[in-house]
């Protein structure tokens, strides 16, 4: 919990607050585009060198170019009339806050699981391969699945017309 | 395709590539303004006004008919004719422009003005380094300016220039030949009606 | 093989160099002032290489094209990147009014900072990888992947449809090629078995019988290579992939509503974007700081290194000299139906390596597939298509 940790945490935190109340769509997602790459930032932090650079790879390189494609393609750039403000944020603030209550209460507990919590763990990118088709391969063939799935979909929405009524 | 015609293309620009080094007459290029493409004889770029013999003035074949004016597409053309008249190439008295001013920055090269001019007194010139700093009267030329004369137009148009001496030379002896058939059938009637004032008609005729 | 002090020192120089320089500081501050200095040595380095390339570039497309490129400027036209970069820093910074200014202003930023920062895993010789990093490559890929994210920021902001098409086909075009790239980059690190660029360069720095042992000199390492160069030049927006920035079609794509020294920044981002990749087919495929042949190893390993980029980046000029453009559709498609498929084929064809160990059979076996798929798909790839009216089912 050094002064790097807090200055990370606070760009992520700026970054996420940023994307939720900012008007402009755009400005908004790149505003979270900050908070991935503060989350990513703080990955390296720990050491975690794999998951850090992926973070990079994969949320800043595609999902946020994924989200800005679908803003522009759905003509949401434009500022709505009505505000940005849900009339149902009660509602929504305390799914919210449950759901960050079972996230945290599972991160505590797998403090517990951890025999050294003190000593950060060596995990080199062999260890990372090795857990994937060993330990987890089955969700790594369901994200697989996953993919395959939106891919064909992907394929099927923009499929050429059959000529079948000419 | 399967990449050989990249292949081939690659091997061309390589040659290209390594020639370029070797051989002089791959190499098209012009390094202007130290060398120049020598000039064509049909290339235009901005009218010129021909004057014969050595006097600008006087010899100005332009005799302020208007027509070019008034034909130019663009209206680059401004001419103010004068009051009084000087004799022509055959002798005839015509006007003469007092003002006759081309704005270059406005002319586009159409050679309309040459095509309809009847005294052959507007050419194309073939010069383009035109270029100057003064923005709003340097590319505005007056008749002192525009006036070329008959040897420049042969030097840089010979061909043309040499048919339009002909053609002028061949009205010019048409109009003396006849001004010569007046002049002796002139002469010729008064010495049948009146001997002894035959002199005097003689030369009144002749001047 | 032993070299003697001389040469030992030579390929050394740099580091020595930096040692020395910092030796001035206090022990606290010296690593701290090592990395500096080999920051500061790159960004010193690389805009000069870029210079140096801009000239050569105009000169060589020139003789390509049997006309002389720039010689006015210096001896044979050299100090011509100087006039352009004075020209574009006192050019007017044009700001369209209706644009985002803050984002028209970080785009080219975002740019350059995000390829500066591919260089600090490229291992420039003996020692010389700014950071030795376990995943090193993965590092390069996720930089290169922020470049995206620039060049749609600078489409969009400028307020301008043909900006922000420019800026979409770009997109699409950098993430198609961008799988290719990281594909054939994973039948290396399957060989190598690291992500680490400097454990890759050092598994090819060895030699059988003189010769080295490149991975480009494998059938499989061969193929990887082609698709790698391929994906290289579409992923830096470079003839015969130029469609978004090429002047006769969108006026300049994504960087239109640019002038001056950001235009100039775009500029320099791609061209570095050209050296960096062309570093890392480098590191994966060409051997890196490796001389070709055992007998030239007392050259100094950054000599090769630098030697083998510059390479690169003459047959980048060359395949611009030489190839027409590539239309949008023609470039999507070689890259989803040619140039992917071929490279999965190509990762089994290293898996098949791996598995079968040392000897001839190997070598026969790969190669025979590798071609045999390649003819295939050239020819298959050739058959015509049907063009006519295009109809979306879910669209209208």
């Amino acid at each position: 919990m050094n002064a790097v940790f807090y200055l990370l945490a606070a760009i992520t935190i700026a970054g996420g607050l940023a994307a939720i109340l900012l008007k402009h769509l755009i400005h908004a997602a790149l505003a979270v585009t900050v908070a991935f790459g503060g989350i990513a930032l703080l990955f390296l932090q720990l050491d975690a060198q794999f998951v850090g650079f992926a973070q990079i790879l994969v949320y800043i390189g595609a999902v946020a170019i994924l989200i800005v494609f679908a803003i522009l393609l759905t003509h949401g750039a434009d500022l709505p009339e009505k505000g940005v403000f849900n009339k149902g944020w009660a509602a929504a603030l305390v799914i919210a806050a449950a759901v960050f209550a079972v996230t945290g209460w599972a991160v505590l507990q797998s403090i517990d699981a951890v025999p050294q919590r003190n000593a950060a763990p060596v995990v080199s990118m062999h260890d990372v391969g090795n857990a994937l088709v060993g330990r987890y391969v089955l969700p790594l063939e369901i994200v697989g699945l996953l993919l395959t799935a939106a891919t064909i979909g992907a394929v099927i929405v923009a499929m050429h017309e059959k000529e079948r009524s000419r | 395709m399967l990449g050989e015609g990249i292949l081939k293309g690659m091997a061309e620009t390589a040659k290209n590539f390594a020639g370029s080094f070797v051989s002089a007459e791959r190499m098209t290029t012009v390094q202007y303004p130290e060398e120049r493409i020598p000039a064509v004889e049909a290339a235009r770029v901005f009218p010129i006004l021909i004057y014969d013999g050595a006097d600008w003035q006087a010899g100005l074949r332009c005799v302020a008919c208007q027509i070019c004016e008034k034909e130019c597409p663009p209206k680059c053309i401004y001419i103010e004719k004068s009051k009084d008249k000087k004799p022509d190439y055959v002798g005839k008295p015509q006007f003469y422009p007092t003002r006759f001013d081309i704005d270059v920055s406005v002319c586009m090269s159409c050679q309309i003005c040459v095509e309809v001019c009847p005294f052959e007194a507007i050419k194309m010139d073939n010069e383009f380094e035109l270029a100057t700093d003064d923005r709003f009267g340097g590319l505005l030329y007056d008749s002192e300016k525009l006036a070329k004369s008959n040897e420049y137009y042969h030097s840089i148009h010979p061909t043309e220039a040499s048919e339009v001496d002909a053609r002028l030379a061949e009205e010019k002896a048409k109009v003396e030949a006849k001004a010569k058939a007046a002049a002796q059938a002139a002469a010729a009637k008064p010495m049948a009606a009146a001997p002894p004032a035959a002199p005097d008609k003689d030369a009144e005729g002749g001047a | 093989m032993a070299a003697t002090p001389f040469f030992a020192n030579l390929d050394r120089i740099f580091i020595l160099l930096r040692d020395w320089l910092v030796g001035f500081l206090p022990a606290a501050f010296r690593p701290a002032a090592g990395v500096l200095l080999a920051v500061i040595a790159i960004v010193c380095v690389f805009p000069g290489l870029f210079a140096l390339t801009t000239i050569f570039e105009r000169k060589g497309l020139g003789r390509m094209q049997n006309r002389l490129g720039p010689n006015r400027v210096g001896p044979f036209g050299l100090f011509q990147p100087v006039a352009d970069g004075i020209k574009a820093l006192i050019k007017e910074d044009i700001v369209p009014l209706s644009s985002n200014s803050l984002v028209h202003f970080l785009a080219p930023l975002t740019l350059v900072v995000a390829v500066f920062m591919e260089f600090a895993v490229l291992p420039m010789g003996r020692n010389m990888a700014l950071v030795d990093m376990d995943a090193g490559l993965l590092f390069f890929f996720a930089m290169s992947a922020s470049t995206e994210l620039s060049v749609f920021m600078a489409g969009w902001s400028s307020r301008n449809k043909y900006s922000l098409l420019g800026a979409m086909r770009a997109i699409a075009q950098m993430i198609s090629y961008e799988v290719v790239l990281v594909l054939s980059s994973v039948s290396v690190v399957m060989i190598a078995g690291s992500l680490s660029l400097t454990a890759i360069v050092d598994k090819q720095n060895h030699y059988t019988a003189g010769l080295p042992h490149w991975y480009i000199f494998t059938p499989w390492g061969c193929a990887a290579f082609v698709m790698f160069a391929i994906a290289a030049t579409a992923e830096t927006n470079r003839s015969p992939f130029d469609l978004p920035e090429g002047e006769s079609e969108l006026v300049a794509g994504y960087h239109t509503e640019y002038s001056g020294f950001k235009f100039a920044l775009f500029f320099l981002g791609e061209y570095l974007a050209m050296f960096s990749v062309s570093g890392l087919g480098t590191t994966l495929f060409l051997g890196g700081w490796s001389a070709p042949l055992s007998v030239l190893n007392w050259v100094p390993s950054w000599i090769w290194f630098f030697g083998k980029v510059m390479m690169s980046i003459f047959v980048f000029i060359w395949m611009r000299g030489t190839l027409p453009r590539l239309r949008q559709d023609q470039l999507m498609n070689f890259a989803w139906k040619f140039v992917l498929p071929f490279t999965l084929l190509d990762l089994l064809v290293t898996a098949l390596w791996r598995m079968l160990g040392p000897g001839w059979e190997r070598w026969v076996f790969c190669s025979v597939i590798l071609l045999v798929a390649y003819v295939l798909m050239g020819l298959g790839a050739g058959r015509r298509r049907h063009i006519g009216p295009r109809t979306y089912r879910y669209a209208e």
